[in-house]
């Protein structure tokens, strides 16, 4: 509690304006410790503005939406033609709906930066753990909202592609009938499943959005920024107790993202003028005709920013049953012969393992791949914990671990392509073995992530001015 | 905390009990109350409604050809099959996933759908939800027999999911090795008369 502070009577009308309402709200105080005694690391790269960008496209997706909802009706007789309305008929509506519809895609563009910016530089090492879960919630929240604001246009692809996932939910042993039944309110993908989608997607989930938002950016702000470094810049302080190689977040980069906002705007717009379809990446085509209980689009596909997970899905076939289930027998005996620990510990794991290996031979593939969907992403969440790298950044890491990441990513983009083509033999074994790397990449990290040689990493960033 | 806590004086365990006890009683207020709101996820009773019994003309129904009627939201196939196509049912019962409906069958087939190949209580007439027991897909027709793209050489006619390449034979049985698990859903129907069905009730006389 602030003692109340009594300003001069000759002081402006500006200085008396903010005393008053610095009595009252600590508007001062929010701003220096957020803005403008943040001390942000001076050794930002380019990897740092995803962060800010992701806080502007989640604007630019609010107000939007809110505009959108202004002509939009949820009722499955409706909702397609009161799309094209905005469409054709609402002045401006084909760009308001148009800024939505990249928005979503930019949405996820930047996330994943952002959180490939995480993996390289070690963000979610200790002390930052609770920011990159937080930040893992919002991943999922808005793959929640992606996917229930994708079955609002009530075209095909929006009505196949819920009927496909929520009975994925079916899958889950004893329960998943019920549980797809209470998600869809309707034996079908229905009316009641277009109202309450909507429900969720512009009010339930954005609130959750928006809360787990703030607890990222307070977490954050509670520890600091790490850097491509690794270093703790409030290890070495100057004075007055502000770090060494910290700079006023206020004016240093707020600057600097405005510039980075104007440079993302800048392809932001042209997308929506001149691709919004994005050669039906963004918007697909088959999304244009309207939704039809009777009749299954001839080629069925996620968009793009959900495919890599659409593949680990697809991967686990019967036949991929007996490799995983090899996996999980050599993973246990591993760990029973090599791990040091109480031979309770061992037997329980070899308990588990083969409890584990009669659920995979009783229960259907099928449910498998939705587990292995799930995993994907909820293995994200861990991440604090598999990577156990004596350093943070990537800059100190041996070169073949660059090179690890690098391939990586190859194959996030090649189990992203695949999941957005039709089945087929080849396919299927080349995203069985990226899903295979995918899973191996981070269960594997515990020892993988320890081995090789590590460069010094030094006491302070390393920075040149410019 | 702790400090203030002891700071403040001992511990009077009574109205720790009462605490922890109108605590309880809170939790489980909020839980009843969370009851009704779980529950509205349930299909309404209008959708519950829209589940009832539908009546399908198949007097204009010709040998080889298929009608759809919509039942629950979902497509219910009518096929009425030539005798080569019934004759043709045991032939492949080899290549099946479940050829004698015996897995899950309560859940795939009403007992009189499940006594033979035919999978119908008039083997003329095959009466399936035409849904995928994979990811609820709707298959197309490949009625035309022999060697078509994505299907195998000697298909004697049934059907085709375009999601993930599943394929029915023309009982709704699913082929081996293919993403869905189960043969295609008979709903429960019965006769009321030659030429009437009724889709979704078998129970009235």
């Amino acid at each position: 509690m602030a003692t109340f502070h009594e300003i001069s009577p000759n002081a402006s009308a500006g200085a008396k304006t903010l005393n008053w309402i610095d009595n009252r709200f600590p508007l001062s105080k929010l701003f220096k410790e957020h803005m403008s005694e943040y001390y942000a690391p001076k050794n930002f790269n380019i990897w740092y503005i995803f962060g800010s960008l992701s806080l502007l496209v989640l604007v630019i997706q609010i107000v939007t939406g809110i505009f959108l909802v202004m002509h939009y009706k949820p009722d499955a007789a409706l909702a397609f033609g009161s799309v094209e309305y905005i469409m054709r008929d609402v002045p401006w509506g084909w760009l308001i709906r148009y800024m939505h519809s990249t928005g979503a895609s930019a949405f996820f563009v930047v996330v994943y930066l952002h959180m490939f910016r995480g993996l390289m530089y070690g963000s979610y090492r200790k002390p930052r753990e609770l920011i990159w879960l937080f930040g893992c919630g919002i991943f999922l929240a808005l793959m929640a909202e992606a996917f229930m604001g994708y079955l609002l246009p009530w075209g095909q692809m929006s009505y196949w592609g819920a009927q496909v996932i929520v009975n994925l939910f079916s899958a889950i042993p004893f329960i998943g009938p019920d549980l797809a039944l209470l998600i869809r309110g309707d034996f079908v993908v229905g009316d009641a499943t277009l109202n309450r989608f909507f429900s969720f997607h512009v009010i339930a989930v954005p609130l959750v959005l928006l809360g787990l938002v703030v607890a990222h950016i307070i977490a954050l702000h509670e520890i600091g920024s790490n850097n491509p470094d690794g270093i703790e810049i409030k290890a070495t302080k100057d004075a007055n107790g502000i770090p060494l190689d910290g700079i006023p977040f206020h004016p240093y980069y707020s600057v600097h993202d405005v510039f980075a906002v104007s440079m993302f705007l800048f392809v932001f717009s042209a997308i929506v003028f001149f691709a919004p379809e994005m050669g039906g990446y963004f918007l697909e085509y088959n999304n244009f005709i309207p939704a039809n209980p009777f009749q299954t689009p001839l080629h069925i596909a996620p968009v793009w920013y959900f495919t890599p997970f659409y593949t680990l899905l697809r991967a686990v076939t019967s036949e991929m049953m007996y490799v995983l289930i090899g996996c999980v027998l050599v993973g246990a005996v591993l760990a029973v012969a090599k791990i040091k620990m109480p031979s309770l510990f061992k037997a329980v794991i070899a308990g588990g393992a083969l409890v584990v290996v009669a659920m995979m031979l009783a229960i259907d593939a099928k449910f498998w791949g939705v587990v292995a969907m799930g995993g994907g992403v909820v293995i994200l969440f861990f991440l604090p914990w598999l990577d156990n790298s004596p350093v943070k950044s990537i800059r100190y890491r041996p070169t073949w671990h660059k090179v690890l990441y690098g391939a990586f990513v190859i194959n996030f983009f090649i189990i992203g392509y695949l999941g957005t083509q039709p089945v087929s033999v080849i396919a299927g074994r080349i995203s069985q073995f990226g899903t295979l790397f995918y899973f191996g990449f981070f269960l594997l990290m515990p020892w993988w992530s320890r081995l090789g040689t590590f460069k010094q990493v030094p006491s302070r960033v390393n920075f040149t001015a410019h | 905390m702790s400090e203030t806590l002891a700071a403040s004086g001992p511990i009077d365990p009574s109205k720790r009990t009462w605490l922890i006890a109108s605590g309880c009683a809170g939790a489980v207020g909020g839980i009843a109350a969370a009851v009704p709101f779980v529950s509205s996820f349930q299909p309404s009773e209008r959708a519950k409604a829209a589940g009832a019994a539908v009546e399908a003309d198949i007097s204009a129904l010709q040998p080889g050809e298929k009608m759809t009627v919509e039942w629950r939201g979902k497509p219910v196939w009518i096929v009425r099959r030539t005798p080569e196509q019934l004759a043709a049912l045991p032939q492949h019962n080899d290549q099946l996933a479940d050829p004698l409906s015996q897995r899950k069958p309560t859940e795939q087939a009403p007992e009189y759908a499940r006594k033979d190949e035919a999978r119908s209580i008039k083997p003329e007439y095959l009466v399936v939800v035409g849904i995928c027991t994979h990811l609820g897909c709707s298959p197309s027709d490949k009625f035309k027999t022999g060697p078509q793209p994505s299907l195998p050489d000697d298909w004697a006619g049934g059907f085709f999911c375009p999601c993930h390449g599943s394929t029915f034979d023309l009982a709704g049985r699913v082929f081996k090795n293919k993403p869905a698990p189960d043969n295609l859903e008979v709903p429960p129907h019965m006769y009321l008369s030659d030429t009437k069905l009724l889709i979704g009730d078998d129970k009235k006389a």
